[in-house]
This record gives structure tokens, C-alpha cells and sequence, in this order.
């Protein structure tokens, strides 16, 4: 088939959001309230998003079950356990945000849990100080993704009414893919993709795009991720002269199934340990307590009695072992089954049958029930769950303006929210703050987003050549036949990531992924697909699979240069934490095809944000030089706070 | 576990039959595989293991694969299901396992299907209405209030309950003036939403959803994967406000026969006639027994006044199938078409004189 036959779709939006998860459904609605023409693209049906999956809840300092919480504490539970290595802005303004964004949902129709007094319940999470989580029961993301649905809906009700047809200002286009951003020199033209039911292709011409195509999981067999998180976002952004940060950092959820084999990864939430539930060995040993790094050992309960306190009386106990970061016990959990204390399947038990009755198991975790029941004939309420390390979220992402989550490098009008972008949660992300992130950023891009449209003086064109060329990519795999069948190539990119870029990683074994990537490239180059245009998941795939690649060599590269270990970037061969590291960020862009990798120093937090924290707190993470600097902010701000009480003194006598 | 090898316990691979339906709009015909299965394993497992080797264009819809999402909605030897959540446990080993798509919506290709309908009645229901003099931040509700609420809230639009739903499975005219079970607890849980400002909910699911249709043969949530009692909990308490509070069973009889549009309207029935049967809703007029067809002159005959004293011949029993429930479709069933809730031998509408029942409040003047 040439170009010139090949039939394009053309529409004309002013914002095209990419990806319909929360991220995307919130900057649609901000994008379609600024008064913005908006399209929403979504690879699965509308409501299907990833978004579903998240259990737990949404962190928000709404101090409803704990009213000591705030933002500040919020803000540092997050800087923590990214182990500062967050953008501290980006942290401060979720922090600040989340309230409002969930408190909003509720006006969209959301039925949260609630506490006695009518108001939003909240449930303990690791690494929160505080009960923080919005939830219902544990499909808290199902609540989520159907409240923006429904508001969406109801945008779109009112356009109806006023406008004679619910498409008229925002426009879902459901199982659709993007496979390339077109722009007109430095900014964002438009967006080419195609039907997956039909295969036919599809333009949009729009000034801004906001990527929210959540993350990159399907690169690993072990994951908790949907087919769609081959990293299209990432991709995108780099093709169109934007950066990637923090790559390196992957977070694997120390919770997946490992029984049976065929839903290895799927999540078990952490509510089931924040409602009780704890880790044993197949010795039947409670072995959290033997991990608590030093860094966390003064919140962390030092014994089994003391933390069974705590989830009566968190004031006056200290919070069980299980309840630390991700990375912590994913690693602890890594480690007992390598020393050979696993269960038969390769995990280690997480029981909440021996702790809380049956009935009030089914009724706090209604899902994990169901979950187990369904896909591993297990009654969690009588026997234990098998558990491991799965993969389930990057933390590295588009580099973006934290206040308005505009791209960095060399692009305008395209913006990020959610998984895809980066910085927001540092080298290791809080349970919980993921839905809120999405809230906070997905608002503010889809926000900027129209700003950005307003203040364009004339519109960005699409180049003909650009879009013969996208065409050509995409039919290429359904015209060669003598490639390979993806479905053997996506194995052998699983194998890779996963032997060799996986929890704990080596300098050789890195440096030989990149040699593996390398000729795996040469191979997807070659991909062959067989059978039609029509709802064909091979050549769907085959598509992908440049995406996943991508960035995949992203992840390997920054996890070779980045000589420490920190949150979700474990190296075997450089164990701790190196405070020099810290000030690093490992920025990726794409030269031609090849990744290129740079080093940017962190941005400097500012002080009123530095100074919520102890000093012995900071001493773990920060350089002595940094530290200096931290005892001079201190003892200036002492002899401020000196000088104010003695101009009052003065005034007074 | 990155670099942890797999060390399953448990059989190596046995093969089995599968027959998948391939084809499109056009047509298709199912075809037989062997595929390759382990213990512990799910049918979309086997759909992948297919896409992996023998056809990798196999079409199919599926996203989380833990029963979340809902995507992987198919048929599995008739009966439809997430296909994520369909263990190979639950068949015999020797046993042929067919996979068809949904089949009330109109094919795309191989598993998947056009399920715009849904999305369709999706939109047409009217949004949560927020009261306006609360700000963000001062809703207050309580527990108990808003359980009934997130029940239906668990739905994931897996479209089992629309697929299955006799009114639209087996006529797909009604879809229509008919929205369906997933709508139907829609409108449901917004009008039990502690907060919700508008009080049509229930007119509304009767007037423009067709909640009338619905003959409440519980297919519906009989397949639900999130076990949600769609017709105990959300149809049925919904007809019973429509009738205002009056249940009464031939009332709610008649609200199953009658189809809307062919309904008389309040003006045609009330206030004149004094023979007539007279709505027992309010303001309604919609669940009249009278006047269930077209026939002018069987709606005047209707209207003076049947012989109530008459005797009629009892209709046969359903037709059910070995476990004394009615077949959830075909597929399951001995014989062609779904079988009526209300034996082989009645027709809808029903003809007036076949009628003999008279209201209590028949004779008295309409409020």
C-alpha cells in the first residue's frame, strides 16, 4: 500500500491529551473547563485504564482520622522516600494540592470510605507518618478512573445541551494509538496514530498534547502492568526532542502473586499489610525486623509486640517493619528467598488469615479476596498469600517544569503528567501518592496546557513529509515477512530487563544488557507482523516494541552510570547511598537514534523546605558541603528570630 | 523477582482442545487449536499462548488480567465470562473448550466486539447532580449511607450483564429505548447517593432507560464477576419506588409486559372510564394493564372493563434447565432462542381479555 492511497483521518483540536488514565481524564477536564477543544486518546476502551489497578488509596494530608497531619508532613513522608532525591517542588506542590484534588472528586460524584463523622476515611500506608489514604475498600483507582469518566460524561452532557452534541468540546477516541508527535521546527504540530478496530490512521492537528500514557512494565516478564505500559510516552517525548530523568529507578511493588504461574505479578496490595497482615519466611519467621535500615530505625517498631500495638495506638508505638518503603521490603523480601527461606514458588507468605477475622477481612479487602479466590482458588482468609517482587512503576519520566509539567529540552507545547513523568517522586515513590500525583499534575498540565494555546500567536502546521513518514513506520512491520514474530521479541526484551536490569543489578551484567539491547534493536528493526490492519495485536506489538526499546536502553544506561545504591536502583556492587550521587540527576535525550546520557544537578530546595527537616535526619542523605550550608541557614534564621524579639523588646519598653 | 528462575511446582504443560471463533463483520466460523496448558493457568492465558505461537493475530481485548478492568469479556462454552478469571481447572481434562465472542454486540474481529452501545447509555444518563450550596471539602456522609451506593460503584464494565440480558440479546431492536442492567444500577446508585441532587432518578429509569423491559430473570447477576446483586439490589428497588411504594406483584407484572411507547399515557386512562384500570403510580400512568397493544378497539374493550370473573388457562411453566434456573442463553440450552421467564405459550402483549385481574383502586377517582 503507498501513501497516497492510505486514507487519513484529520481532526483539529486545541489540546490532544495522550493516554485516558487518571492523569489524562484530570487534564482533559481542566483542558475542556479552560475552554479548550480537547481530545482524549485512549489505547484500551474508556474506563479500562491502568488506573483501575491501584488499590490502596490516594495520599492527601486531609487530617481527617489524624489531624496532626499536614502538608509539611506530607511533603516530607514523600522527600524521604524518594530518599531526597525528588524534585522537591513538584513534592511540595502534591503535597499542597492532594486535598483539594480529592476533596474535588466527591463534587464529580466519588463515594469514598468514611470516618464517624461523615467525612473522608483514611488508612495507613508505608512510609505515610499518618492514616493518609483515601480509599474505598481496596479499588480506591477503580473510583478514581469511573468519577473523571463520569464527569467527562457530564462535560459532555452539558455541551450537548449547549452546544448540540456531546463531542463537540471534548472527545474521547477509544482504543487508539499514538505512534508518532509531529512539530512544526521546536513545537508540538499535532499527533498521528491509528484505530486498533479498524487499523485505519488518524492525525491530529493540535498546538499542545499532554502525554499521560503511564509507564514502561511490559519491558518485564514479572509485572503488574498492563500490555499498554510499553513506555509510548516516553518514547514520544524523546523522539520529539524532549528528556527523560531518573530512569534508573524502577519500582518493584514487593507484593505481587507468585502463584500460579500465570498471574506471577499481579499486585497484593499494601493495605493487606497496613490493615495487619505481615511477612514470614517458610520458616514461619516474621522477618521484617532484621531490615529496617538505619536510616528509618527510629520509626520503625523494634518488636513483634510493640508493632501489633501500634495499629490500635500509632501515638504511643512505633509502626511495624512491614510498613517500610517499597524498595526496603522488596529487597528484604529479594534477599530471604535468595538465602533460601522461600516458599515453594519462589515468595515469601504475607498472612492476614492468622490476624483479623474472616469477616472483617472480607470486608476491608474485598478485591484481594476476590482476587485470590478467583485466579488462585486461595481463601485469604484461612491461608496465607505467596508474594514476591514485582515490577510495577517508574519513578524516571519525561523531565518536566514542575510547576506546569511542561517537557524540558528542545520542544514546546507538549506536557506531562502522571507515570510518564519524572521527578515528582525521587528514586522511590510512596504507595498512595501515585493517584494523587495524577490528580495534582494531571490538573496543572491540562491547565497549562491551555494557557500555552492562548498565548501562541499562530498555529504550528504538520508537515506532509512527516506524516508520509509516520505511515510508512507503521505499515512496515505488516509488509516485511521475513522478521520476527514480536511476541518472541517482546520474550527476549522481557529476558533481558529482567536477568539483567531487574531489582539488583551488577556493572557487567548492565553492560552487557546494553550490548543485548543493542542487537535486539537491529532485530525490532526487522519485525514482521502477519495478518491485516484490522484489531491485530501482533502488528499493534510490533509498534510497541520500538517504545519499549527505547526506553528500556534509557533505564539500562542510567542504571550503569549511577554508581549507588538509592530507592528503586540497587547495585550490588556499590551498596549504599553515596550523598555526591544525590545531587545528580542522569537526564536522557535521543541523538539521532542513539540514547545520550548526561548528568544535571538536582535543584536546590529552598529553605523554609529544608528546614522542616532534623538535621539528623538530613545528615543521612545530604553532603557535608550541604550541610554546612543547612547549620548557616539554621543559625541565620536563629539570629533573625533573635533580632525580631529584641526589635519587639525594644518596641515595648 | 528479576533474577530468580522459576521454580514452579507443579505439572508441565498438557494439551488441550481449544475452538475459537475467527472471523468479522463479514462472517467466520470457529476453528480448533491445540494449545499448550500448565497448571494454575486462565483462558486468557491460553488466548495468549495462541497470539505467542499459531495466531498471532488473534484478536482480543484485555488489559489487567486480575479481574479489575473488564475487558476480556468473551463467551466460554456459552457462558460468558472474564476470561482472566476463567481458571482451566474448572474443565475436564479431555474436555473442548469453545470461546466466542459476546454475542450481543456486533463483531469487530475474532474476540472482540463493538461495544459502543454501552457507552452510548453511558452518556444519555444523567450525571451526578452536586448539592450547590456545599464546598468542596464539606460533604459529609455516612458509612452505612454510602455502602448501597459503592456497591454498584464496583462495576468494571466488564458488559457481562448487558450481553446476557434477554431484551437486548435477543432483540436488538430494544436497545434503543432500553439501557440495560449496568444502567440500571447506575441510576440506582445515583439515587441512593447520599448527595445527589435530583429526584427523577427513578422516573428517569423508567421513562428513558426502559426499566419496564426488564422481566427480572436475574441473568444479569447471575454473571456478574463482582458479584453485584444487580436485580435484588439495584433493578428491583428501583421498580418498587417507580410504583410509588405500592408493590404489588400483578402491578409490577404489568410493568414487565409492556414495553414503553406502547404504554397509554396517563390522559388516555385516568379520570374517566370508571371501568377502566387505572395506573397505580401517582403521577404515572405507565404501569396501566390496559391498553397493551395497539388496537384501538382492544384498548376502548380494555377500557370499559373486563370480565375479571372469567377463568384463563394457566400459562405452561418456563422452560428451565437441570438446575431448575432458566438457561443464562442458548448456548446452554437444548433448544433454539432463549426460553420465555414466562412459559412457551404466552406472547407479549398480552391481549386485554386474557387479563382478570382488577385493581383495588380501580373505582376510586384518581388523585
Amino acid at each position: 500500500m503507498t501513501t497516497t492511497t492510505t486514507r487519513i483521518e484529520r481532526h483539529h483540536y486545541d489540546v490532544v491529551v495522550i493516554g485516558a488514565g487518571g492523569a489524562g481524564l484530570r487534564a482533559a477536564i481542566e483542558a475542556r473547563l479552560a475552554g479548550k477543544k480537547t481530545a482524549i486518546i485512549s489505547k484500551s476502551l474508556f474506563g479500562k485504564a491502568h488506573t483501575v489497578m491501584a488499590e490502596g488509596g490516594a495520599a492527601a494530608a486531609m487530617g481527617n482520622v489524624n489531624s496532626r497531619d499536614s502538608w509539611q508532613v506530607h511533603f516530607r513522608d514523600t522527600m524521604r522516600g524518594g530518599k531526597f532525591l525528588n524534585n522537591f517542588r513538584m513534592a511540595e506542590l502534591h503535597a499542597k494540592e492532594s486535598p483539594q484534588r480529592i476533596w474535588e472528586l466527591e463534587t464529580y460524584g466519588a463515594l469514598f470510605d468514611r470516618t464517624k463523622d461523615g467525612r473522608i476515611s483514611q488508612r495507613n500506608f508505608g512510609g505515610h507518618e499518618y492514616p493518609r489514604l483515601a480509599h474505598v475498600g481496596d479499588r480506591t483507582g477503580l473510583e478514581l478512573i469511573r468519577t473523571l469518566q463520569q464527569k467527562i460524561v457530564s462535560l459532555q452532557q452539558e455541551d450537548k445541551r449547549d452546544h448540540g452534541s456531546y463531542d463537540a468540546r471534548i472527545k474521547v477516541f477509544s482504543e487508539t494509538t499514538i505512534t508518532e508527535l509531529l512539530l512544526d521546527g521546536d513545537r508540538v504540530a499535532g499527533a498521528f496514530g491509528y484505530y486498533r478496530e479498524s487499523g485505519e490512521f488518524v492525525l491530529f492537528e493540535a498546538p499542545a498534547v499532554v502525554l499521560a500514557t503511564g509507564g514502561v512494565g511490559r519491558s518485564y516478564k514479572v509485572t503488574s502492568n498492563s500490555w499498554e505500559y510499553t513506555g509510548d510516552g516516553h518514547a514520544l517525548a524523546l523522539r520529539a526532542g524532549a528528556t527523560l530523568i531518573n530512569m534508573e529507578f524502577l519500582q518493584f511493588h514487593p507484593t505481587g502473586m507468585v502463584w500460579p504461574p500465570s498471574v506471577k505479578g499481579i499486585l497484593v496490595t499494601e493495605s493487606v499489610r497496613g490493615d495487619g497482615g505481615i511477612l514470614k519466611n517458610s520458616e514461619g519467621k516474621r522477618f521484617m525486623f532484621d531490615y529496617v535500615p538505619d536510616v528509618f530505625r527510629k520509626q520503625y517498631a523494634e518488636t513483634p509486640e510493640e508493632a501489633d500495638r501500634w495499629y490500635d495506638d500509632p501515638d504511643n508505638n512505633r509502626r511495624p517493619p512491614e510498613l517500610l518503603p517499597r524498595d526496603e521490603v522488596a529487597r528484604a523480601i529479594n534477599s530471604e528467598v535468595k538465602a533460601g527461606r522461600g516458599t515453594p514458588a519462589g515468595g515469601v507468605y504475607l498472612d492476614i488469615a492468622s490476624r483479623l477475622p474472616a469477616e472483617e477481612i472480607r470486608r476491608r479487602l474485598p478485591s484481594m479476596h476476590h482476587q485470590f479466590k478467583g485466579l488462585a482458588d486461595v481463601d485469604i482468609t484461612k491461608e496465607p498469600m505467596e508474594v514476591g517482587p514485582t515490577c510495577h512503576y517508574v519513578m524516571g519520566g519525561v523531565e518536566v517544569d514542575p510547576d506546569s509539567g511542561a517537557a524540558y529540552g528542545a520542544v514546546r507545547g507538549l506536557f506531562a503528567a502522571g507515570e510518564v513523568s519524572g521527578g515528582m517522586h525521587g528514586s522511590n515513590r510512596l504507595g498512595g501518592n501515585s493517584l494523587s500525583d495524577l490528580l495534582v499534575f494531571g490538573k496543572r498540565a491540562g491547565g497549562h496546557a491551555a494557557t500555552y494555546v492562548d498565548q501562541l500567536t499562530g498555529r504550528p502546521r504538520v508537515a506532509v513529509a512527516a506524516v508520509e513518514t509516520a505511515v510508512e513506520t507503521a505499515l512496515a512491520p505488516l509488509q516485511r515477512d521475513t522478521g520476527e514474530n514480536p511476541y518472541t521479541l517482546q520474550q527476549d526484551l522481557q529476558a533481558v530487563m529482567g536477568d539483567l536490569v531487574g531489582i539488583i543489578r551488577r556493572e557487567a551484567e548492565l553492560a552487557d544488557a546494553l550490548v543485548r539491547l543493542a542487537e535486539l534493536r537491529e532485530r525490532v528493526a526487522k519485525v514482521s507482523a502477519s495478518g491485516g490492519r484490522r484489531y491485530n495485536p501482533g502488528w499493534h506489538l510490533a509498534l510497541d516494541l520500538r517504545n519499549m526499546l527505547v526506553v528500556s536502553e534509557c533505564t539500562a544506561k542510567a542504571a550503569l552510570e549511577r554508581r549507588e545504591s538509592r530507592g528503586g536502583h540497587t547495585r550490588e556492587d556499590f551498596p549504599t547511598m553515596d550523598p555526591q550521587w544525590r545531587r545528580v540527576n542522569l537526564v536522557c535525550s535521543l541523538v539521532g537514534d542513539t540514547v545520550r546520557l548526561e548528568r544535571k544537578p538536582l535543584p536546590k530546595m529552598r529553605s523554609e523546605l529544608i528546614g522542616l527537616f532534623d538535621r539528623a535526619e538530613l545528615a543521612k542523605y545530604l553532603t557535608d558541603e550541604e550541610l554546612t550550608e543547612f547549620d548557616a541557614l539554621v543559625a541565620a534564621d536563629a539570629a533573625a528570630a533573635d533580632a525580631a524579639t529584641d526589635a519587639d523588646a525594644e518596641k515595648e519598653r | 523477582m528479576g533474577t530468580q528462575t522459576s521454580g514452579t511446582p507443579g505439572k508441565p504443560g498438557a494439551k488441550r482442545q481449544f475452538r475459537i471463533w475467527r472471523g468479522d463483520a463479514d462472517g467466520g466460523d470457529l476453528r480448533d487449536y491445540t494449545v499448550e496448558v500448565n497448571e494454575g493457568e486462565v483462558v486468557l492465558d491460553v488466548i495468549h499462548r495462541l497470539q505467542a505461537t499459531d495466531a498471532p493475530d488473534l484478536a482480543c481485548r484485555w488489559n489487567c488480567k486480575a479481574g479489575k478492568c473488564g475487558s476480556c469479556s468473551m463467551e466460554i462454552n456459552g457462558m460468558p465470562k472474564l476470561g482472566c478469571m476463567t481458571r482451566m481447572s474448572t474443565f475436564e481434562e479431555n474436555e473442548t473448550i469453545t470461546v466466542t465472542p459476546l454475542r450481543t454486540f456486533p463483531v469487530i474481529r475474532d474476540l472482540v466486539t463493538d461495544v459502543s452501545f454501552n457507552y452510548e447509555k453511558a452518556r444519555e444518563t444523567p450525571a451526578f447532580a452536586p448539592p450547590a450550596d456545599l464546598a468542596p471539602g464539606d460533604y459529609r456522609m455516612q458509612q452505612v449511607d454510602v455502602e448501597r451506593s459503592q456497591e454498584f460503584r464496583k462495576c468494571i464494565e466488564c458488559f457481562l450483564c448487558q450481553n446476557v440480558c434477554h431484551v437486548i440479546r435477543d432483540h436488538d431492536e430494544n436497545k434503543q429505548a432500553f439501557s440495560g442492567p449496568r444502567y440500571f444500577i447506575r441510576a440506582a446508585e445515583l439515587d441512593m447517593h447520599p448527595l445527589d441532587t435530583r429526584t427523577d432518578r427513578k422516573d428517569y429509569a423508567q421513562t428513558e432507560q426502559g426499566l419496564g423491559f426488564c422481566n427480572i430473570t436475574k441473568c444479569c447477576t447471575e454473571v456478574c464477576p463482582e458479584h453485584i446483586k444487580i436485580t435484588d439490589n439495584g433493578i428491583i428497588p428501583m421498580k418498587e419506588r417507580v410504583v410509588d411504594r405500592r408493590y404489588d406483584p400483578l402491578v409490577w407484572l404489568g410493568s414487565k409486559i409492556f414495553r414503553r411507547g406502547q404504554v397509554p399515557q396517563t390522559s388516555v386512562t385516568s379520570g374517566h372510564s370508571p371501568g377502566a384500570v387505572r395506573s397505580s403510580a401517582a403521577g404515572g400512568g405507565v404501569h396501566s394493564h390496559a391498553g397493551g397493544s395497539h388496537d384501538a378497539q382492544a384498548e376502548v374493550q380494555a377500557q370499559q372493563g373486563v370480565n375479571w370473573h372469567r377463568e384463563v388457562p394457566h400459562p405452561t411453566a418456563p422452560a428451565v434447565d437441570a438446575s431448575g434456573k432458566l438457561p443464562l442463553t442458548e448456548l446452554t440450552f437444548d433448544r433454539a432462542a432463549a426460553p420465555s421467564p414466562f412459559g412457551d405459550d404466552v406472547t407479549f402483549p398480552l391481549p386485554p381479555e386474557h387479563l382478570n385481574f382488577a385493581h383495588p383502586d380501580q373505582d376510586k377517582p384518581n388523585h
